[in-house]
């Protein structure tokens, strides 16, 4: 039962995380939120790979006994790159808006077209 | 690779047949005859007298460019006949990205309830 | 080296270097860099047209990374697991490779003459070399991982593009919400893709569809990609960025844009097709009503015919409502994405069958039209702002005795949009009406009404731009350069060739499309058995 702890941590940092993207009206606790999202999806990779009594999958000078899958630790390393590229986008449009619209309400900046 | 022949079939969906190259041939003859047809001309036309002014029904035309109709003035009795459900539509077509989150979430539980839930 | 075997990894390939050289080029001419990109981009167009031809003369192309591909499929068939990222590439995917090297292609040349004023073009090009990349990478891959990785690179690209006017606050309000909505979906369709590998132990599509049991992971699976997926490919009512997002960014950007959009459909496709192919008509139903089984197909065309019905008329309704021109035209783009997923959801119902498999075809042979057409109006959107610098319907008037060529081409592409004899809306329009009304007639006829709205639509945007008298604020206003002419003629031309010879296109070129969806099984045998 232990073991089933890091699934439920992902349940809720999903859900925390669009929490504050659905219901929260300032543009940098929506980028927060993102992350929070990417957190989780990051923690559910990881969790995959783990088997009970397992030591790092590296070969030299190892422990002995069974190891970790390695494939899932290369899939987050992957997926933490393209979210902090993504991050840096959004923190940068966040720096234009303020520029133009001087707010940073997402209600606000929503334009005035039909 | 494709023969040279195959351009001109005719396409065949299911249940009718379509010819493209026949039906450009066609009207290009039938504007033909309806062009020959109009360069006769009538006797009654003297260009130059009242008859080659717009009519607008008794009232005086203004300036050339303020007769212009406007884009959004098109179509006003269509407008103003749907007015309730443009209305609607537009209340719905917020500016806020969060709501657009929110109308994913909702298409994903009901997907959830249809594909999951029921069967 | 012969290229012939490595087409599939030059594809991407030559893109990326492209986009890295640009930087380095433009610091020492200008002219020379426009021409090296355009010559890139032809470049990459080719290598596509020989794929293609490979692929429909010979059947399913698979390419290994890192490794000599015969062995490895010889491995595989003989028991050892796959541990390489693989592109496989059939008939569907070379069917959207065509569209995907076309479009940006054309973008290119355009913005030769209509970027010309602006600062920062070096950039400009980088991330359109880059999107082109990432673009044709989520159409041809094989593997689930690279998908998501493909699809990030596409969005982040296109993010940077759509808030080129910098200067102005609303292109930049439209980018963060495209990211936003980007960047949440590929997050869900991550955790579809760990949800596989957590059950599966392996990343490649052919082997998940090969040892899928219908398990509950497997259903969650299912809604996120599909919901994640449809978000990002415009359905209602998940389309509110789409009118944002092509309205507010520049022309060439938008006619880049619209193949983007069309992976994200190609995505839907290939989950619901391939990936779970195995698992639409099964031996036991999911659930028996009397005499009436259901199974998976079912279910999905249900959900995706009526999410369709109503993309269409919200599409169509909100178009008659817009003043500025290139929201209308987006609302327009939406409606069209809700003819294509209406045949492919009444082809689901109906798997199979001869009606099943007219309806895929009009339905893939109407993607080709659609992008075509609502590109067309795009580039034309674009040389009026290029030479009046208005947008809105209010104020334009009376532009035809000016500009005459760019009239010619609205009106082609009018035509074409609204599916009006002869041009090629007509023919796969003709064909989604007849079959789909075979399924039930009431799709058919709400199809039908609104295409009759769609062309209100249009006339009234032709009426109130070039009709009319003059107006003095345009006096000098002048026919758009020759660069942005040769984009539209390459495009009308098309237009007008797939109109007037419409067999010959879907015989040669969809027909392999169709089959590769309708027979999951070749896919996963390419793979599986060695490519025997």
């Amino acid at each position: 039962m232990i073991y089933n702890i890091p699934y439920f941590a992902v349940i809720g940092l999903i859900i925390i995380g669009l929490y504050a993207v659905l219901f929260k009206r300032n543009l940098i606790k929506m980028v927060i939120g993102i992350t929070l999202i990417e957190s989780g999806v990051n923690l559910f990779l990881i969790t995959l790979g783990y088997r009970e009594g397992s030591t790092a999958p590296i070969y030299t000078l190892s422990p002995g006994g069974i190891m970790s899958m390695p494939v899932p630790q290369a899939l987050t390393l992957t997926s933490i790159v393209i979210g902090v590229a993504v991050l840096a986008l959004m923190l940068s449009f966040i720096i234009h808006i303020y520029r133009h619209y001087k707010t940073l309400d997402v209600g606000k900046i929503g334009g005035d077209e039909e | 690779m494709i023969q040279w022949d195959s351009f001109l079939k005719t396409f065949d969906t299911g249940s009718g047949l379509w010819n493209p190259l026949v039906w450009a041939t066609v009207i290009v003859i039938a504007l033909l005859i309806v062009y020959i047809i109009r360069s006769f001309g009538k006797k009654e036309y003297k260009e130059g007298t009242e008859q080659t002014k717009p009519f607008l029904s008794g009232n005086p035309e203004g300036d050339k460019e303020k007769m212009h109709v406007k884009g959004s003035n098109l179509y006003w009795g269509f407008m103003e006949s749907m007015k309730w459900g443009f209305d609607q539509l537009t209340k719905i077509h917020t500016g806020n990205v969060s709501d657009y989150i929110l109308w994913f979430v909702v298409i994903m539980g009901i997907l959830f309830i249809f594909i999951v839930g029921v069967f | 080296m012969n290229i012939m075997n490595h087409l599939p990894a030059l594809i991407i390939a030559i893109p990326l270097l492209g986009a890295f050289l640009t930087p380095l080029i433009s610091k020492i001419n200008d002219r020379l860099r426009n021409i090296f990109v355009i010559l890139i981009a032809g470049l990459t167009c080719l290598l596509v047209f020989l794929l293609a031809n490979q692929v429909f003369t010979e059947g399913i192309q698979t390419y290994v990374f890192g490794a000599n591909t015969k062995e490895t499929l010889n491995a595989i068939s003989s028991g050892t697991p796959l541990v390489r990222i693989l592109f496989e590439v059939d008939g569907l995917s070379a069917f959207m490779a065509i569209i995907g090297c076309l479009l940006p292609l054309v973008a290119v040349i355009y913005s030769w003459a209509f970027m010309k004023d602006h600062t920062g073009l070096d950039k400009y090009y980088t991330l359109i070399l880059l999107m082109t990349a990432g673009m044709l990478g989520m159409m041809l891959t094989g593997d689930m991982f690279n998908f998501f990785v493909f699809l990030e690179i596409t969005s982040i690209s296109s993010a940077a593009l759509i808030a080129f006017y910098t200067d102005k606050g609303k292109a930049v309000a439209a980018g963060f919400k495209y990211i936003v909505i980007s960047s949440i979906g590929a997050l869900f369709v991550l955790l579809a893709v760990a949800l596989f590998y957590g059950q599966y132990d392996a990343l490649n599509i052919a082997v998940i569809a090969n040892s899928m049991q219908y398990s509950f992971l497997d259903k969650v699976a299912l809604v996120l990609l599909i919901a994640a997926l449809g978000m990002k490919s415009g359905l209602v009512p998940m389309h509110m960025w789409l009118p944002d997002a092509y309205g507010r960014a520049t022309a060439s950007v938008t006619l880049a844009l619209i193949p983007t959009t069309l992976a994200s459909l190609y995505g839907v496709l290939r989950v619901s097709f391939t990936l779970y192919g195995n698992n639409l008509i099964t031996g036991n139903p999911l659930k028996q009503i009397g005499q009436i089984e259901i199974h998976l197909n079912i279910l999905l065309a249900i959900f995706l015919v009526s999410l369709a019905l109503i993309t269409i008329v919200v599409g169509v309704l909100m178009a008659l409502k817009q003043t500025d021109l290139k929201r209308m035209i987006a609302y327009a783009a939406i409606a069209e994405i809700g003819y294509m997923l209406l045949a492919i959801g009444a082809a689901l119902s109906v798997l199979k069958t001869e009606v099943g498999n007219m309806a895929l075809k009009g339905g893939m042979f109407h993607i080709m039209n659609d992008a075509l057409d609502v590109g067309l109006l795009f580039l034309v959107a674009g040389a009026i702002y290029y030479a009046t610098k208005e947008t809105s319907l209010n104020k334009l008037g009376g532009l035809a005795r000016n500009m005459k060529y760019t009239t010619v081409f609205f009106l082609i592409g009018l035509l074409a949009v609204s599916g009006i004899p002869p041009m090629n809306g007509f023919a796969s329009k003709l064909l989604i009406y007849e079959s789909v009304y075979q399924v039930n007639p009431i799709l058919s006829i709400v199809a039908i009404l609104c295409s009759i709205l769609m062309l209100a639509v249009f006339v009234k945007v032709f009426h109130s731009i070039f009709l009319g008298p003059k107006q003095s604020s345009f006096e000098k206003v002048k026919e758009a350069p020759k660069s942005m002419l040769i984009g539209m003629a390459i495009i009308a031309g098309i237009i007008i060739f797939f109109g007037l010879f419409p067999q010959v296109i879907v015989n040669n070129i969809v027909t392999p499309a169709v089959d590769a969806l309708s027979n999951p099984g070749t896919y996963i045998n390419a793979i599986l058995t060695g490519g025997v």
